[in-house]
């Protein structure tokens, strides 16, 4: 890389919608610019305010139906007043929107025509119910399926993805490492303060979410427990050169450094080649892997994109951790748990912390941040010497955008 | 004529009252999803919604609006398939809206009953009056070709007397909703001494195509569920009026309400259900069944009391609670009626002294948490293995109410107005959301 590119001073708000115990969906509740303003402040209180920053980027996929708000890089000055004629621009990649937004500040690091770029990822979804929702979200594949898609339209994706690797590998063992996965998603969870389950008390996560799938009432392959959840929340960090480290009076211990991304499309036209594997999602790790120069067994700790338990599962094969159609070993055996061979989501992923969909990509980012600086609180994984890396995988619609990047603490 | 073609003419009968709206918006989406089957393109449905006025009739849309909203947003996924042939309806959101259109454009409201001349299907939700229902009914036999049906939702009135006062000849049945219908899946069928088999399978496929849960009962007014409730309360009345010596009326009212409902393990207390029901309902209907079961007295001084000072109880048009016997705070009672000072009295006032004179209580499971619960039996095993042997007040009385309700529902079997005792404990599991029926051998 031309020069060096750290992340600082993340900041999340807490990811709102049921499962937490303050959420009253018939009480008005906190708008998408507070949850801009709350996350775009909580960054800059640690970098020396507003005059520090070069440049924004907002990440988000649909507040134009969510929120019925478009043009969101004008709320920067509604963040802080000292933003005001600065540039920003927003990005859009549905639920890899917030995984854009940092490839686009990295850019404009690497451009240099900025030491300081604000990111900020967010979204506000529980504007309306969750069966509206699933109309807005399906805007993240081809408008042209819709039609004949399922009324919970990417619940649907997933089940049929779902389906086909039951029946190629078998549904009784995968069935039951899709509960595992959501029992380490809450466990999870509860260690993170901001989590959206950081409440839930349930004691056996593992039965709940043996639940037989009901396809009368939703899909045919997974239930609800299977699902992110609808959640507001958004996140931010500061994307930063070397000199943009300096200017803030940083320390680079406290950062970490982008060694490594994979950015890329697929069709959204296209049908999945083979619905028992994210392709796209496997070319993306790979390129991040190799552009970072290190393997997947140097990998410390994870976060993936768990829209859905199979979405986690198959990024398990993808990433190369389990070889083909052995996911559901690989989690079984313990290897995704918080004290297993890589821990996964350590703050509890998109089913435990929450999915506020444009704010997942930098979520992400916030939470390698906090564990590969030691600042993950009670949710504080083990990095290994050997194992120093973190990894990012996010993803827009079906296995169709993708940004992986690989980190490691500053130095 | 098919199930499907006798519901391509219908018409209600008192559709802005609280029975009359739910059995339209019921009517309505069974008749909606008929229409829309691919055979029946094209065909034509209507569903008359009538009523005396204007002004309640107007409200009928907004509340047809509102529940067929929550319904269609509940079967999404089968909507999308009746909907798959419109390329023009691709959100949810979209065939959600359509669904509702579909369905209400079926309804015409009208406050003329010659409305109900074309129909086949007659369904009737009006004031509980012989006169009155005989009167209409005859009035739409005698006018329309058709030879209509007739669905009278009384709860009290024998059906025999409906189908012999407006000479129909059999076609006519009792199809007994819960209030409310959309929500309560209790159906009462009572058929008339004369009415039409064809009639009663209707009425079958009917219930059944509304996922309801059927109990037959005999043409005795009052049937099972009003038969008990009714009964119940003149047991609670009368031990209100029992416990005079060293309770007041108040006080009386309280240890009554508290008994049938904590000690009993039921959803409310006798006098909340009276409320919820309304005073001036629960009293005329006694008066009903008190006309036509000549063998017996109904009659409740307590109710008519209540009644002549004005107190009515009942709901509000949103469903809260209004003030009857008790005085309600955010649902909840806080008060009683003092028929003597025309007055509330805060229950916090009595309380503790009633409390004192029933005496310490077996731990009784709340009714919420054991109406679910797989380990109902259990759990009620427990507690009324506690109760068999506790010697306070409390549990004196509530044993024998616990008693008094078993030996209502016998006699609603001995002398042939439920089939079974089974059909009893339904219609009182099912209709008055109790924890377990009323004949059981809890008490051994």
């Amino acid at each position: 890389m031309r020069r060096k590119v750290y992340m600082v001073a993340g900041y999340n708000t807490i990811s709102m919608g049921t499962g937490r115990k303050e959420f009253n969906p018939k009480k008005e509740r906190p708008g998408l610019e507070e949850y801009i303003r709350e996350a775009g402040q909580g960054t800059l209180a640690q970098i020396g305010g507003a005059k520090q920053v070069d440049e924004c980027v907002i990440g988000n996929f649909m507040a134009s139906r969510f929120n019925r708000q478009a043009n969101l890089a004008a709320f920067f000055p509604y963040v802080d007043e000292g933003l005001r004629y600065k540039p920003a621009i927003r990005v859009e990649g549905a639920c890899a929107s917030g995984g854009l937004a940092l490839m686009s500040g990295i850019k404009s690091v690497l451009a240099e025509t900025a030491e300081v770029v604000l990111v900020i990822g967010v979204e506000v979804q529980n504007t309306v119910k969750a069966i509206y929702c699933a109309d807005y979200l399906a805007g993240a594949g081809w408008f042209k399926n819709r039609k004949n898609g399922h009324a919970y339209f990417f619940p649907g994706q997933f089940s049929d993805r779902a389906g086909s690797y039951f029946e190629k590998y078998g549904r009784e063992k995968t069935r039951q490492a899709l509960a595992r996965w959501f029992r380490n998603a809450i466990e999870n969870a509860r260690l993170c303060p901001t989590a959206q389950e950081h409440q839930n008390s349930v004691d056996d996560l593992e039965s709940l979410a043996m639940m037989e799938p009901n396809g009368k009432s939703f899909v045919d392959h997974l239930n609800i427990f299977d699902c992110s959840k609808v959640s507001d929340g958004a996140s931010a960090i500061a994307v930063v050169s070397e000199e943009g480290l300096k200017r803030c009076g940083i320390p680079a211990s406290e950062a970490i450094e982008v060694v490594g991304w994979g950015q890329m499309e697929e069709d959204i036209t296209r049908l999945p080649d083979d619905p028992t594997e994210l392709s796209t999602t496997k070319q993306a790790v790979k390129m991040a892997l190799a552009s970072a120069g290190i393997t997947r067994d140097q990998v410390g700790t994870a976060e993936i994109h768990d829209c859905f338990s199979i979405a986690g599962l198959l990024c398990m094969e993808a990433i190369g951790f389990a070889e083909k159609g052995k996911g559901a070993d690989y989690i079984l055996e313990g290897n995704t748990a918080r004290n297993g061979r890589v821990p996964i989501n350590t703050t509890g992923g998109l089913i435990g912390w929450g999915h506020p969909t444009g704010g997942t990509g930098v979520h992400q980012a916030v939470t390698i941040l906090e564990q590969l600086t030691g600042r993950a609180g009670d949710a504080q994984v083990t990095i290994p010497a050997d194992r120093p890396y973190g990894l990012t995988v996010n993803m827009g619609g079906d296995d169709k955008s993708l940004v992986s990047i690989v980190y490691k603490l500053g130095k | 004529m098919s199930y499907e073609e006798r519901l391509q003419h219908v018409s209600v009968l008192g559709a802005a009252g609280k029975m009359g709206s739910g059995i339209l918006l019921l009517t309505a989406v069974e008749m909606a999803d008929i229409s829309l089957k691919p055979e029946n393109k094209g065909k034509a449905f209507v569903l008359n919604a009538i009523d005396v006025s204007d002004e309640a009739l107007a409200g009928v849309i907004k509340y047809l609006k509102a529940q067929v909203l929550k319904l269609a947003e509940k079967k999404v996924v089968a909507l999308r398939k009746v909907y798959a042939g419109r390329a023009d309806l691709i959100d949810n959101d979209e065939i959600i809206g359509q669904y509702i259109f579909d369905v209400i454009s079926l309804v015409r409201t009208s406050t003329r009953l010659e409305s109900a001349y074309d129909s086949h299907l007659v369904f009737e939700a009006i004031k509980e009056e012989l006169e009155i229902k005989t009167s209409l009914f005859s009035k739409i036999s005698d006018n329309n070709p058709h030879e209509p049906w007739f669905f009278t939702n009384t709860s009290s009135i024998p059906i025999t007397r409906l189908d012999e006062g407006a000479g129909l000849k059999g076609r006519i049945i009792g199809f007994h909703f819960y209030n409310p219908p959309a929500v309560q899946k209790l159906v009462e069928i009572i058929r008339a001494k004369h009415t039409l088999p064809e009639l009663e399978a209707f009425a079958q496929q009917y219930a059944k195509n509304l996922r309801k849960v059927v109990v037959p009962s005999h043409d005795v007014a009052g049937f099972i569920g009003n038969g008990h409730f009714m009964r119940d309360i003149l047991y609670a009345a009368a031990e209100v009026e029992r416990l005079g010596k060293d309770f007041s009326y108040v006080e009386g009212v309280y240890a009554m309400n508290k008994i049938s409902q904590e000690y009993l393990v039921r959803p409310m207390g006798i006098f909340q259900l009276i409320d919820y029901v309304g005073v001036d309902v629960c009293s005329f209907i006694l008066s009903v069944m008190d006309h036509h079961l000549k063998e017996e007295t109904l009659h409740c001084p307590l109710l008519d009391r209540l009644l002549a000072l004005g107190v009515k109880g009942g709901q509000f048009s949103d469903g809260s609670q209004k003030d009857g016997a008790l005085k309600y705070e955010k649902g909840r009672p806080v008060a009683i009626f003092n028929p003597a000072t025309k007055a509330y009295v805060a229950i916090s006032e009595i309380q503790p002294t009633v409390d004192e004179k029933l005496g310490p209580m077996p731990v009784a499971p709340p009714w919420k948490s054991v109406v679910g619960s797989k380990s109902k039996d259990q759990v009620l095993t427990g507690y009324f293995n506690q109760l068999k042997v506790a010697t306070s007040l409390g549990a004196v009385l509530a044993r024998a109410y616990v008693i008094q309700s078993a030996a209502i529902g016998r006699q609603l079997v001995n002398s042939g107005v439920a089939m079974s005792e089974n059909d009893v404990n339904t219609v009182l599991l099912t209709g008055f959301f109790h924890a377990y029926g009323p004949i059981n051998n809890y008490l051994g």
